[in-house]
């Protein structure tokens, strides 16, 4: 059951929208059960209590209509690791050991992972920049497990969870940036700097800090009390569009000022992807990035931005090996991931350079 | 300058803020060392809030929780709580953490629908107690007494 569900990940008919720069939103809330132990400090009967408590209260809930719920301990590692890679569970929550869950709806943006840091986190995605329907969803779901679950709430701290961090509303928003012309043009540091002064985080999605390969970072507020959820998700909201214009900026005059270089390298990728017989993901990742920005220069068509970002995941390690159905060794997954890239760029048109804007 | 412990020349001049004053110490090389001033692990922000604790409380490190066992060694090391009970077993230590993490120390936001009027009960009783005890400085006893009746019925009504 659970492969057919990640099956369904990749041949899903209603193909997602995907636009320039943000490639999805995200609303974490983390929670936690009254009269337990947070996880970390709760025995194994507690946390079974916990998980079969939080699984009942999201029974039968219209939201989570036709989810698939899911015991850790029954997922082998391949599959956790498909998972994580998919950013719906945790690296942490995979580590975990017993009485461990996930709740999975059906359209794949709501993921409740149970006993991770706290008793429950809900998370609810979706691609492109779409904090207000991202947050409805996030607080309908919340709600309605509150009516069949009491939290551990405090009127001046909030909502308790185990790490300080994260008190008040529980709540990390956040959002999946691509910006490669703020990375090439050297002006990421700068950002980075001014947006924690904001108190918001970035961070990059594979590897760290200013050179996230594929140019790919996870932007989210850093603070959690003393604000709501409304002024926590509106400043970041705010940030994030300033953000997107100064990379709309920074691509404008990379182009301007050296379009040549820029087209050159674009070219370069396409021509890679289509011929590779042995690549790593991480080569991968930068090579994808540049034929999404190519795409937002209009140079190739518009399926090419959803492709990319089917890519971004499909060529992690775990998902290699899930279609080759059998673990392999990291020398063959370069193989068989440069065999998945030539088959879906190798009809990749001329570039455009007319529509080059 | 003579060390504050012996009658050697100090030559480690320590300022520190403690309870918003400033506390300067002049002390010798070996002195120094005894203390464990010279050795930059030891003067974590964590062992000035242990000698800040000291003057007022027991000292922070003998704090535990009785109800899920977290001590305060435990909070410091991982950076997180065990219980429910823990935010009230260390909340003089996380008040000036949780002021330099987020924007305030007031939850502003969504309050869940269930613990509304648990949280609104425990709100009036606690803006009741406070009239009192105002009422009972100003030593205005009628008032007093009214809302020491007052508080009595909210506390019968919520046992119902």
């Amino acid at each position: 059951m659970f492969h057919d569900l990640l099956n369904k990940f990749g041949s899903s008919k209603k193909k997602p929208k995907s636009i320039p720069v943000t490639l999805s939103t995200r609303i974490r809330l983390a929670r936690n059960l009254k009269e337990f132990p947070f996880p970390g400090k709760a025995e194994e009967g507690q946390r079974r209590a916990v998980l079969s408590k939080c699984m009942d209260a999201m029974n039968d809930m219209d939201t989570l209509k036709e989810s698939t719920s899911l015991e850790v301990d029954d997922l082998s590692e391949l599959d956790r690791q498909i998972l994580v890679e998919k950013h719906l569970i945790s690296p942490e929550l995979s580590q975990v050991d017993e009485g461990s869950g996930i709740v999975l709806s059906s359209d794949r943006n709501c993921c409740v992972m149970i006993n991770e840091e706290d008793h429950l986190r809900i998370q609810v995605l979706q691609p492109g920049l779409e904090f207000e329907k991202v947050w409805k969803r996030a607080d309908e779901l919340d709600s309605k497990i509150e009516s069949q679950v009491n939290y551990a709430y405090d009127c001046e701290l909030g909502f308790l969870t185990a790490c300080p961090t994260n008190l008040g509303t529980g709540l990390r928003a956040s959002a999946m940036m691509h910006l490669p012309g703020l990375v090439m043009s050297k002006n990421m540091d700068k950002v980075i700097n001014a947006v924690n002064q904001l108190g918001i985080a970035v961070r990059g999605l594979f590897g760290e800090g200013s050179d996230a390969s594929g140019s790919i970072f996870q932007i989210s507020n850093q603070q959690t009390l003393g604000e709501s959820e409304g002024a926590i998700i509106d400043r970041l909201n705010e940030t994030l569009k300033n953000i997107v214009t100064q990379e709309n900026f920074a691509r404008e005059k990379l182009m301007q000022d050296d379009g040549l270089r820029l087209t050159d390298k674009i070219s370069r990728a396409v021509g890679i992807l289509k011929s590779c017989h042995l690549i790593q993901s991480s080569e991968s990742m930068d090579l994808l990035s540049l034929i999404r920005l190519a795409t937002d220069f209009n140079m190739l068509p518009e399926r090419f931005r959803s492709l990319t970002d089917r890519m971004f995941i499909e060529i992690q390690p775990g998902h290699v090996q899930f279609s080759a159905g059998k673990p392999v060794e990291p020398s063959d997954r370069d193989r068989l991931r440069a065999e998945l890239l030539r088959k879906e760029f190798g009809r990749t048109p001329q570039l455009n350079l007319e529509g080059a804007s | 300058m003579k060390c504050h412990h012996c009658d050697k020349q100090a030559t480690v001049h320590l300022t520190q803020i403690l309870n918003g004053q400033m506390h300067k110490m002049d002390l010798c090389e070996s002195c120094a060392q005894a203390n464990g001033v010279t050795n930059p692990e030891n003067l974590s922000i964590g062992t000035l809030m242990d000698s800040t604790e000291g003057e007022t409380k027991p000292p922070a490190g003998s704090m535990v929780c009785e109800s899920c066992g977290t001590t305060h060694q435990d909070f410091k090391k991982g950076g997180r709580l065990g219980c429910e009970a823990c935010y009230h077993v260390f909340r003089p230590v996380l008040d000036p953490l949780l002021e330099g993490m987020h924007a305030g120390t007031q939850h502003l936001g969504k309050i869940p629908s269930g613990s509304e009027s648990r949280v609104k009960f425990e709100q009036s009783v606690d803006d009741l107690k406070k009239q009192l005890l105002t009422a009972i400085e100003n030593e205005d006893f009628e008032k007093a007494a009214q809302l020491r009746d007052e508080l009595k019925a909210l506390e019968q009504d919520a046992q119902v």
